[in-house]
């Protein structure tokens, strides 16, 4: 009986199936990663491949329809015009000052958390870190508009020291976008920092070295991939930003703003897709120079 | 680590990351194809027999079923009157609607002025029989055949409510309260930083409505026809007073909040903002000299609809005393229908509105597409698109 039933297993489709995958490893290979291969091909390839080719068509004034006319009129206009430019420089600006900001609050906060606090509290303040991720991302943005606000929080603090606040503005929306997006530059440095031996730290110190010795020698070389990686994170977030402006930026716009009302208000497509592709240019480049760093090797 | 390995890592990261990018930057993807088509669209002549279904498309706030709020539910009648059931979709933007449209989906659209020229010109809208709407016979006259809803002679819809954009001032900062616009223009300077202003390619109408009274040189006779000349001033009129703009707004929770805060001293705005802001607040609206550009919404039916039965029905039941009453006052803009003010819930909604005032609303230049044939009748020039306001208004911004 057992025997029997165990041949007729033995001899079932799935066994058999079972058994060529076994002696078939690429094949296995192809049928565990082809499904999310395809959704990566779609999603991101093709989207992108949509993106660019938009970008050289052109939009009929009357009925409003693409036309896939090839031109590159687009490209020009983007290119030369003066109001992209200024665009770009103060959506480049404010990244760059948004990553600065975040760096310099997260280095602290990563170190403390990684080789000072208990291992208690480090759990605590991982979960303080991402905390702000539980809530809405337009939630914080509002909550930002009422802190800068003339009868906000910030004034109330600062008056007493003859300070203002900062309004609705670049400062404004460069103090939300930092801190919006400063749990992922803490987490990649903090999880940098676990990584530095604290033996390391000791035998600077053992060898003479003071503190500042040991950070600039030490520990900021071996936490200059987890830096990058931060940085990524806040930069190109930063350029793709356009609600935060919206709501504490006043009457600016950065590059999100004009694609936003390319594809909106005025309904051209492939001015919003030529308009896109500055972002893209600017991280190949920023991603171009990381890479010369070296620090991308090791992340 | 090997540095083959390194090497691979490094470029799977970088194309990941490239790929978050492109879907960051990626706002949207797709193009539209297809074409209108050319054959004449007519209007009804009589109505058939009912479809069973229609599918209306509107601002938010026109098309209740009581799915927002239980108390506020004016498709139930409807639908039980016409046994037309209703599908709707509200729209953000004109612009929103104008794509949505074009989808050819929708049977009714409830479209501002700044739509119903662009409807009209692409085809997607069909002309409108009044004869077979009893309900428009009750619509103020001053709302009929207009430039925004009308092309020679032939209505396009029917209107549904109408307000205006006006000017809100802080009564602390105005002691004494402005006349003109030019608080918010040529003498904006003392409030820099605490002027609001409209974010839409369509305020520069605001404008150039301030340079008919103010620059007559310019002979601008209707705000919304422009040459490239009389552009060029509104541009720069708008140019200036970018520097002093605290911030521009679309929605109108933050155009509340920022006169609450006091954030904003001046600027435009709408009665039903005004109406939400606490009661403490220390602001007012009035209507300057100039006068004052405003909207008149439009019910239109669409020119590939596939119920135009039910959306004739909804046409007259929406503009019907009673339910245009309901409609208006639950968004806060003036009704059409001159029956409509015995309707509403609260008795002074038709008075805070100034609905059916005749010189109120004369003072107000309705939303009105701008298109390249110039709408104040000259010929020997062409008048500036939209797409060229909505090229300037992005200048204007910076």
């Amino acid at each position: 009986m057992t025997t029997q039933s165990e041949t007729r297993v033995r001899d079932g489709a799935g066994h058999r199936a079972s058994v060529f995958l076994y002696s078939h490893v690429r094949v296995r290979l192809a049928l565990l990663i082809s499904a999310p291969l395809f959704w990566l091909g779609l999603v991101y390839i093709a989207a992108l491949v949509a993106l660019l080719v938009t970008a050289f068509w052109t939009v009929d004034s009357f009925t409003g329809e693409v036309r896939t006319d090839w031109t590159f009129d687009n490209i020009i206009t983007v290119l030369t015009g003066s109001l992209y430019q200024s665009v770009t420089l103060r959506t480049l600006g404010m990244a760059v000052l948004v990553t600065i900001a975040d760096i310099v609050i997260a280095l602290p906060i990563a170190f403390f958390m990684a080789k000072v606090a208990s291992a208690k509290w480090q759990r605590i303040l991982v979960i303080a870190i991402l905390m702000p991720l539980w809530a809405s991302y337009l939630v914080k943005a509002y909550a930002w508009r009422s802190v800068l606000s003339n009868d906000g929080i910030f004034q109330w603090i600062v008056q007493p020291f003859g300070g203002t606040t900062p309004g609705y503005g670049i400062p404004g929306a460069v103090i939300t976008l930092a801190y919006l997006w400063l749990p992922y530059v803490i987490l990649p440095i903090y999880a940098g920092l676990e990584r530095v031996p604290d033996s390391l730290l000791e035998a600077s110190s053992d060898l003479g070295a003071g503190t500042w010795r040991t950070l600039r020698s030490i520990v900021l070389p071996l936490l200059w991939p987890a830096i990058v990686a931060g940085s990524i994170f806040s930069f190109s977030l930063t350029l793709g930003d356009y609600i935060t402006i919206n709501i504490v930026g006043g009457a600016n716009q950065m590059l999100g703003n004009l694609v936003y009302t390319n594809v909106g208000a005025a309904n051209n497509l492939p001015l919003a897709s030529a308009i896109a592709l500055i972002p893209i240019a600017i991280i190949f480049v920023y991603l171009a120079a990381v890479r010369r760093t070296g620090a991308l090797n090791s992340l | 680590m090997k540095p083959h390995m390194a090497h691979r890592r490094s470029g799977v990261t970088v194309a990941l990351t490239i790929a978050a990018v492109a879907a960051l930057a990626l706002t949207a993807c797709g193009t539209t194809a297809g074409t209108t088509s050319s054959s004449d669209l007519k209007q009804a002549t009589k109505l058939g027999a009912s479809e069973k279904t229609v599918s209306i498309l509107a601002w938010p706030g026109y098309v209740e079923d009581g799915s927002n709020d239980p108390a506020v539910n004016w498709v139930k009648s409807f639908e039980d009157q016409t046994g037309c059931a209703v599908s709707s979709k509200v729209y953000g933007t004109s612009d929103e609607a104008f794509s949505l449209m074009k989808s050819g989906n929708y049977d009714v659209v409830a479209a501002s002025g700044d739509l119903t020229l662009r409807l009209i010109a692409s085809r997607q809208v069909a002309p409108v029989n009044t004869d077979l709407i009893p309900s428009y016979k009750d619509i103020y006259s001053f709302l009929k055949l207009k430039a925004w809803n009308s092309v020679d002679g032939q209505s396009y819809g029917i209107p549904h409510g109408y307000g205006a954009n006006l000017l809100a001032y802080n009564t602390k900062t105005f002691p004494t309260a402005p006349t003109s616009w030019d608080v918010v223009f040529d003498k904006s300077s003392p409030y820099k930083g605490k002027v609001t202003a409209y974010d839409s390619p369509i305020y520069i109408a605001d404008a150039a409505m301030y340079l008919m009274t103010h620059d007559k040189a310019l002979g601008i006779k209707n705000p919304y026809s422009l040459d490239a000349k009389q552009l060029a001033a509104s541009v720069s009129l708008l140019r200036e007073q970018r520097a002093n703009v605290g911030e521009y707004w679309s929605d109108y929770l933050k155009s509340t909040q920022s006169f609450e805060t006091g954030d904003s001293v001046v600027g435009t705005t709408w009665q039903v903002i005004k109406n939400s802001m606490a009661a403490d607040t220390a602001v007012d609206v009035m209507v300057p000299s100039e006068g004052v550009t405003g909207w008149s919404d439009t019910w239109m039916v669409g020119a590939k609809a596939k119920s135009p039965n039910c959306a004739y029905k909804w046409l007259d039941y929406i503009a019907s005393p009673k339910v245009n009453a309901q409609a208006t006052e639950y968004f806060g803009e003036a009704p059409s229908s001159s029956q409509a003010c015995d309707f509403t819930a609260d008795k002074n909604t038709c008075a805070t509105y100034h609905a059916g005032d005749e010189d109120y609303a004369s003072k107000i230049w309705y939303w009105t597409t701008p298109i390249a044939k110039c709408l104040d009748g000259r010929t020997d020039v062409t008048c500036t698109d939209y797409s060229q306001w909505t090229t300037a208004w992005q200048e204007i911004k910076g």
